[in-house]
């Protein structure tokens, strides 16, 4: 009971302190510091909730409990993350955007091409794409070649809906000008259409950086060899060793977010000229 | 109507393009096959054979739409064969989840726009919460959510929630503020309350917004109610139909229930554009 009651007072303590500064100015500093008091929070009070109300750790294990676990098997994490996400998820983002960027580079000169893979394409995005994950698998076998197709498919098309789209992001004054200038198509394209087009192009590269990882993993579902983060996943549940699943999933959420995080880290750097990272 | 020539072309070279993938792919078989029984192949034999073999490697178009005849004209709806059947579970929990993430999202939305606090802290976490790949953790939500008691719709729901929570989110966030200060001064000087200024003003002009974000809530929803059936051990639903497919290596299964899944997302979504359609035009927001 005193766990309940000590989870609940603290919440109330750390939302007071968050109130109090987001009335405050609006600093660096601030916006850092708030979100990282309410996820403090938020792991208090899921500690709190598990020791207090006794949930059995098959069901749902506590953050300490998920902390030790996960620095007690650090290479078996180290082996699974290699396996799946510089083998299967980052390959088959790098072959998938290149492919759907090529694509729509190429298509490009034909605007009656665009207008019909445009909403093709569109409608294609919005498909449950890793349902063709059983039939790459068993096309590609097991091991991480599979994976990564599945992760090719899946990127694919919101990566060329995004970079077509982003093509025609420069305006008819700012093509004009270009021919005044007596500027070739390819002059045209890497001088000013590929630039303006950046921002759609990193839209899209920061969308498939989380679909890669998602494909990647639920791929393994299907068939893989002894390691990788989705098999673990899988097996472990199957043990009811919940801990050892949450230990997985934190390295998937660490990836995904350091994965997001440098593809807007490089976005940052290319687009400064954009309102919205002024 | 301008589009459609195009259309039609790039779906024509799609199919033009299977066809041939279907070949290419299953001649193997379809060589070892007359190997084995001393017969040599024509081209035209191959071809014919390529296109008709029971568990292909990539089965071509028409068996596809002749295995969804099948299983959804011909068999009855109560059959456990029927694609409408499966079709049907993995609809109720796709909009079960849809509706639960709906409105989680739009009340989390309304919070962060009426209070900086809830701004600051929940935003970031809430973008955070979609870099974890939580279609990965399915699974688990699933068999612990059995072993608490809770099974068969609202475990794959809870995972469309999550999947279509996120996009309602930062859509209606951004319709709510939509209202511009001048507006907002205008709602001041009639000295309307937080409610009225939320009812008459904000919620209105969020509509525009809102729409386009039930739209990827949909099909993220329905991703997340087949991934769901996944692990559950192939019962029911169309995830199951896949899973069981890759178990027994039934191809044609494995892309009918693809097919019917594409064409339910594409309803869904279509039902979804009718809808902003009607409601923009009797608001008169549409151009």
């Amino acid at each position: 009971m005193s766990w309940i009651l000590g989870a609940l007072v603290f919440w109330a303590a750390m939302w007071a302190v968050n109130v109090k500064l987001s009335k405050g100015p609006k600093t660096r500093l601030i916006s850092l510091v708030v979100p990282t008091i309410f996820g403090i929070t938020l792991l208090v009070l899921w500690e709190c909730m598990v020791r207090g109300l006794n949930i059995s750790p098959v069901l749902l294990p506590a953050p300490s409990a998920i902390a030790v676990r996960f620095a007690n098997s650090l290479p078996i994490l180290w082996v699974d993350f290699v396996q799946t996400f510089m083998k299967g998820a980052l390959s088959g983002y790098i072959i998938g955007c290149g492919a759907a960027f090529l694509t729509a580079i190429a298509v490009d000169r034909s605007p009656f091409l665009q207008r019909g893979l445009l909403p093709v394409g569109n409608f294609v995005a919005a498909l449950p794409i890793v349902g063709m994950a059983p039939i790459l698998v068993m096309w590609f076998g097991f091991d991480w070649q599979s994976k990564a197709a599945v992760v090719v498919v899946m990127v694919f098309f919101p990566m060329l809906v995004n970079t077509v789209e982003g093509l025609k992001a420069s305006d008819h004054m700012q093509r004009d000008l270009m021919q005044t200038y007596g500027a070739s198509y390819f002059q045209g394209l890497t001088k000013l259409r590929l630039p303006a087009a950046m921002p759609f192009i990193f839209n899209g590269l920061k969308i498939c950086s989380t679909l890669a990882l998602i494909g990647a993993i639920v791929a393994e579902f299907f068939g893989s060899p002894i390691k990788g983060m989705g098999f673990r996943i899988s097996t472990e549940v199957g043990r009811l060793a919940l801990d050892m699943v949450w230990a997985e999933i934190t390295v998937a959420a660490l990836a995904g977010s350091a994965f997001y995080g440098a593809v807007a880290l490089i976005e940052k750097g290319v687009t400064f000229w954009h309102p919205s990272q002024r | 109507m301008k589009s459609f020539a195009p259309v039609l072309t790039v779906v024509g070279a799609i199919f033009v393009i299977w066809y041939g993938a279907a070949v290419v792919l299953n001649s193997a078989w379809a060589y070892d096959k007359a190997k084995r029984a001393d017969v040599t192949l024509s081209f035209s034999e191959m071809v014919t054979d390529t296109w008709s073999q029971e568990k292909p490697l990539l089965p071509a178009p028409h068996q596809v739409v002749k295995e969804i005849y099948k299983t959804t004209v011909l068999k009855k709806i109560t059959s456990k064969r029927s694609l409408i059947w499966h079709g049907w579970i993995t609809l109720s929990a796709t909009l079960l989840g849809f509706a639960m993430g709906t409105g989680f999202g739009i009340l989390l939305a309304v919070g962060i726009v009426h209070s900086r606090a809830m701004d600051m802290s929940v935003m970031p976490w809430v973008i955070a919460s979609q870099t974890i790949p939580i279609l990965a953790v399915a699974p688990m939500i699933i068999v612990v959510l059995n072993a608490v008691g809770i099974s068969g719709l609202l475990p794959k729901a809870f995972i469309s929630m999550y999947l279509s929570f996120f996009p309602v989110v930062v859509g209606m966030v951004k319709g709510l503020r939509s209202p511009d200060a001048m507006q907002l001064d205008q709602m001041r000087t009639w000295s309307a309350l937080k409610p009225t200024m939320f009812w008459k003003l904000r919620l209105p002009s969020s509509m525009p917004y809102l729409f386009p974000s039930l739209k990827i809530a949909m099909a993220a929803s329905l991703v997340g109610a087949i991934v769901g059936e996944l692990p559950t051990g192939a019962v029911a639903g169309l995830g199951a139909r896949l899973l069981a497919g890759s178990y027994y290596g039934q191809t044609i299964q494995i892309w009918s229930a693809l097919i019917s899944a594409a064409v339910l997302a594409a309803a869904l979504v279509a039902l979804i554009g009718l809808l902003q359609n009607i409601t923009l035009k009797r608001m008169g927001m549409l151009r």
